[in-house]
């Protein structure tokens, strides 16, 4: 624990934690529902390890539950996770200075880590922050699917407490002080109504990647830019 | 489900995060490409979280979801502590659930 608050801010630990039992919850319904479509255990645990990105990971059970075509569904899932990317060119940085420990880290990548990170800058705190909630992410995440698959049916029904509207918004509240800028306010702003005009017409994915369509509100580049 | 499925999804996956943390790692990016990978990323984030509160499946997610995220956005923005903000978003959601609203 002395450790833990060494390496850590308090504060950073704590939010964390929180993040982590939003995810949890998602997690256990994951795990529920896999369970409810007939998916062996140690596939799902696998899914889950190897895979750990949600909304793909529910996507392939759903369509391949539903009796949907293996490509169909990997191919839905790679659409969705298309977004990593970008995020890596990003986070490199941010996520270590060496090989080994950027091989780990882009796998442990995901939104809410990205996010949670980046709330923190881009300097040492950013980096511990960064290792703290994707590693806190990575574990719960998957002990919170194999509880939701031992509980199966049992689980009851998550969109009653809220858990749907919980993960939009502890990203929110983690991007919300970075877009008190005016650039990223504007990138934000343009990326929002791009990506909701987007998602009627474009399959599940594509529309969060058309949001990228933002940058052209990003202005002109000052060197300097107050941070 | 085949062990297929999962293997490709998880390969390909694995690729994607690595495809940008490599680039990376072997370019020397300019400032002013820097601001755009950074800004790059807040929009991914903003698009994620607007279509996350607001649609589902293609279509509209509904009133009581929108309403909780709207609560926290508001609570985030008068710096209430992340932990309250994430409960005052579901909360808000189960309770207009539990009075009928979807």
């Amino acid at each position: 624990m002395r450790a833990i608050r060494r390496t850590f801010e308090p504060d950073d630990v704590r939010d964390a934690l929180a993040l982590a039992a939003a995810i949890g919850l998602v997690g256990v319904s994951f795990g529920a529902l896999a369970a409810a479509a007939g998916v062996p255990p140690a596939l799902t645990v696998a899914l889950s390890v190897l895979v750990f990105a949600g909304g793909s990971q529910f996507l392939l059970v759903a369509v391949l539950s539903g009796g949907g075509s293996v490509v169909a569904a990997v191919l839905g899932g790679l659409l969705l996770n298309a977004r990593l990317l970008p995020y890596g060119l990003a986070m490199a940085p941010v996520i270590a200075d060496r090989w080994p420990a950027r091989l780990l880290g882009a796998h442990l990548m995901i939104d809410e880590a990205v996010a949670f990170s980046r709330a923190r800058g881009t300097g040492k705190r950013a980096r511990s922050a960064f290792w703290l909630s994707s590693l806190l992410l990575f574990v719960v995440w998957n002990a919170c699917a194999v509880v939701g698959m031992a509980i199966g049916s049992a689980v009851p029904d998550t969109a009653v407490f809220g858990v749907d509207a919980a993960f939009p918004a502890a990203l929110a509240a983690l991007i919300l002080p970075s877009l008190r800028r005016a650039d990223t306010a504007r990138v934000g702003l343009v990326a929002a109504i791009a990506a909701l005009a987007a998602t009627p017409v474009l399959p599940a994915g594509t529309p969060v990647l058309v949001g990228l369509v933002g940058l052209v509100a990003a202005g002109r580049f000052r060197t300097r830019v107050a941070s | 489900m085949t062990w297929g499925a999962v293997l490709a999804l998880a390969a390909g996956t694995y690729l994607l995060r690595l495809a940008g943390v490599v680039l990376r790692g072997r370019l020397t990016v300019p400032e002013r490409v820097e601001r755009y990978l950074d800004l790059g990323a807040t929009a991914l984030l903003v698009a994620l979280v607007a279509t996350a509160a607001l649609t589902e499946a293609g279509g509209f997610a509904g009133w009581a979801r929108p309403a909780g995220v709207g609560v926290a956005v508001v609570a985030a923005w008068w710096r209430v502590p992340f932990v309250l903000v994430v409960v005052l978003a579901a909360a808000t959601t189960a309770g207009l659930r539990l009075l009928g609203v979807s």
